[in-house]
């Protein structure tokens, strides 16, 4: 991954070279923006249109369409918490509660958002969780708490 | 002294439960006693119940330990792991606990037996065969081997994967495609990513095959942003394979070219489906296409394209060097071969089973699986992801085949069983199947936009317990409409976990407090 932290004509150009043989370069532009930046800024998107030639709503379009892009970054940390099947039967809907519960406490208020997803393809280790890229299986109330000290005290 | 190999997965359900920390503890106890252990990072060998799995290489064959955390690490240095079985969670020889030996291992035979990146070790376990037999037949000779093997689609519709190969052979273009469906969407499911991480080199050389038997010359891999892990694995796997010729420019001399990309989706279900796949991977919002044309006809940027499951793609190696006739003799019926099926939720054992077509449900949840995880009575399950059928007790029985399951109501999908015991809610399970549909639905037909977010109200005033009789007739006419008139199955099998909740658990439905009683 490249490593710009915000949004430049550097970047813009590195994109461009780098994509511009690329066949349907729109989604794997974005992500990379969105892996640097944690967002899609509005400059960015000015930028794709004029180098892949789309109007604005067609790049606001495919924006909004997928979960996984965000035109803002609001500096919260994201977990994402498998809400599907697998999960619901290892009592992923309890466990989705104690998170709410335990994030609106003060210390952690306003630092943490919680994103569902459907399936993390860990099913037989459910319920699943998501954090900083990291994956979690059979996550107990315990657990998520040995879970969020450990990213407090690594991101602090 | 020769050291010990002593493996240790690298699989993302191993690491969920803290493979990484173990492996790194044996690592560093045996530096500090001055044992020489070689750890292995391999694939899973699919108990995902006893992962972390720690495996000691011994002459008899693998020894299993398991689940291992680090707080065990000090007991097993004490009994010597790497040269006893006396440590408690000894399980003896890893191919002979029950889960393991019943299966039938002929996609999955490599997969957490080597180390994924090793493309030494993936040719002395038989890899690149198929590949080098194919490329010594005719491409038409490799799509009529395929056909006869009798593999169907994978990825849930079961379409005759020799057949559509044959169809973009014909399609006259200077340029094809194939395009691997990773987006493994469903829930309850796992064996794409559990294949691409423990065995990356397979589904490699099942795209190279495919590309010599359509004559297509690039490859597209549709990987699902929410599998980190085997995105990475499988990048590596390609520059490893392109350095060493087995992608790239005349392949081993043959004359034949092909590349591979790996391409991240970004979240959305609905990006599962063929040709919402193709949208995405052009760039755009991932809007089903009506049909025809046909993908094979027109596919990526318009061309013929091939797109492909992930199992059914890492099959086709073992096809092309076993032969045809070796992998139709597995299966039932029109089912040939075998199915790795999932089996996950709320279950004891659960875990990858690979095994010729014809099982039944109960062989699985009770034979492997040993039922529930909370020791309860199993209600139901769910298969086939979540567009398939909740089946009860009285269903158990019906063998696993395409057709069998069909005609049992269900469907088979890409073979995930979700295990749910006795506490469940189908009510609750029936409203989640429309607020599922409504959240991932691509908007493009009214059926299945609206008529989910219709469904969802309805069911919230089932289980408020409002006009129950009248709201289900309700349902039961939604359901028609969607089965009807929606484009694709997203919104035309909604209705199939709904429906089938409602037929096999009715007293979930009928609430004491129906306002009108
Ligand atoms: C809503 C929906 C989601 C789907 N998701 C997937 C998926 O995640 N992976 C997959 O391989 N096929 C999925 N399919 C099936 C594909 O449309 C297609 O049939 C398949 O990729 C063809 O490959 P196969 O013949 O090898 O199975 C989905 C279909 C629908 C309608
Ligand atoms: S059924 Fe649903 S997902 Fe499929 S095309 Fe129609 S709106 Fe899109
Ligand atoms: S259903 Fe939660 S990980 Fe698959």
């Amino acid at each position: 991954m490249s490593a710009f932290d915000e949004w430049s004509d550097n970047f813009a150009t590195h994109l461009y070279e780098k994509y511009k043989n690329t066949k349907g370069a729109l989604l794997p532009i974005l992500h990379e923006i969105q892996d640097c930046l944690g967002c899609i800024p509005h400059a960015a998107v000015l930028h794709i249109c004029d180098s892949l030639n789309l109007s604005k709503a067609e790049v606001d379009g495919v924006i909004s369409f997928y979960h996984d892009f965000r035109r803002e970054n609001d500096g919260r940390f994201e977990i994402k918490v498998c809400r599907a099947e697998a999960c619901q039967a290892a009592g992923s809907e309890e466990l989705v509660s104690y998170i709410q519960n335990r994030l609106s406490q003060a210390e952690t208020q306003g630092t943490f958002r919680i994103e569902p997803v459907y399936c993390l393809g860990n099913c037989a280790l459910s319920p699943s969780l998501m954090m900083d890229g990291k994956l979690h299986g059979r996550v107990s109330p315990e657990r998520f708490d040995r879970l969020l000290t450990l990213q407090r005290t690594e991101s602090a | 002294m020769k050291p010990v190999k002593v493996y240790i997965p690298q699989d993302s359900a191993a690491l969920s439960v803290g493979a990484d920390e173990v492996a790194l503890s044996v690592q560093e106890r045996a530096e500090s006693l001055n044992i020489p252990l070689q750890i292995v990072r391999n694939g899973s060998r699919g108990m995902l119940w006893l992962e972390p799995l720690l495996e000691v290489e011994s002459k008899d064959g693998r020894i299993a330990f398991g689940p291992v955390s680090v707080e065990d690490i000090d007991a097993l240095f004490e009994k010597k792991f790497w040269e006893s079985r006396e440590h408690p969670l000894c399980l003896g020889l890893t191919e002979e606990i029950p889960f393991f030996k019943k299966q039938e291992r002929l996609t999955f035979a490599r997969c957490g037996v080597t180390d994924p990146l090793n493309i030494e070790e993936y040719q002395k376990y038989d890899g690149f065969l198929g590949l080098k037999n194919a490329l010594k037949m005719t491409p038409q000779a490799v799509c009529l081997e395929v056909r006869e093997s009798g593999l169907r689609g994978r990825g849930g519709a079961g379409f005759p994967t020799g057949i559509k190969w044959q169809t973009v052979l014909e399609a006259e273009s200077d340029e094809k495609y194939i395009c691997c469906n990773a987006d493994e969407g469903d829930s309850g499911t796992f064996a794409d990513r559990m294949i691409m991480e423990g065995d990356p080199f397979s589904l490699i050389e099942g795209m190279v095959i495919a590309g010599y038997g359509v004559g297509a010359q690039e490859g597209l891999i549709y990987l699902r942003s929410e599998y980190p892990y085997a995105i990475n694995i499988l990048e590596k796997a390609i520059q490893i394979a392109t350095d060493n010729n087995w992608l790239g420019d005349n392949i081993q001399g043959s004359g034949f070219s092909f590349s591979l990309e790996v391409r991240k989706g970004a979240g959305a279900y609905i990006c599962g489906e063929e040709t919402s796949m193709l949208e995405s991977l052009e760039g755009k919002r991932g809007l089903v296409r009506s049909k025809p044309p046909i993908p094979a006809l027109s596919g990526f940027m318009g061309k013929p394209t091939v797109v492909n499951n992930v199992l059914s793609l890492t099959t086709v190696p073992i096809i092309l060097a076993k032969g045809a006739s070796y992998y139709e003799s597995f299966g039932i019926g029109r089912s040939r071969g075998t199915q790795p099926f999932q089996l996950g939720g709320n279950v004891k054992q659960g875990g990858l089973i690979e095994k010729a077509f014809g099982l039944t449900l109960r062989d699985l949840i009770y034979d492997y699986g040993g039922g529930t995880r909370t020791g309860r009575n199993v209600r139901t399950v769910q298969v086939g992801g979540p567009l398939g059928a909740y089946l009860g007790e009285d269903q158990f029985d019906l063998a696993l085949g395409y057709e069998e399951m069909s005609a049992g109501g269900g469907m088979l999908g890409h073979g995930g069983v979700v295990v749910f015991d006795d506490t469940v809610n189908m009510a609750q399970q029936a409203r989640f199947a429309f607020e599922f549909c409504a959240v991932e639905s691509c908007g493009k037909c009214t059926p299945c936009r609206i008529g989910a977010q219709r469904g969802l109200e309805t069911m919230d005033k089932v289980i408020a317990g409002e006009d129950v009789s009248e709201n289900l007739n309700l349902l039961d006419d939604l359901c028609e409409l969607m089965k009807d008139g929606s484009l694709c199955a997203m919104g035309g099998l909604t209705p199939l976990p709904v429906e089938s909740a409602i037929r096999n658990f009715p007293n979930d439905f009928n609430s004491d407090n129906d306002s009108r009683k």
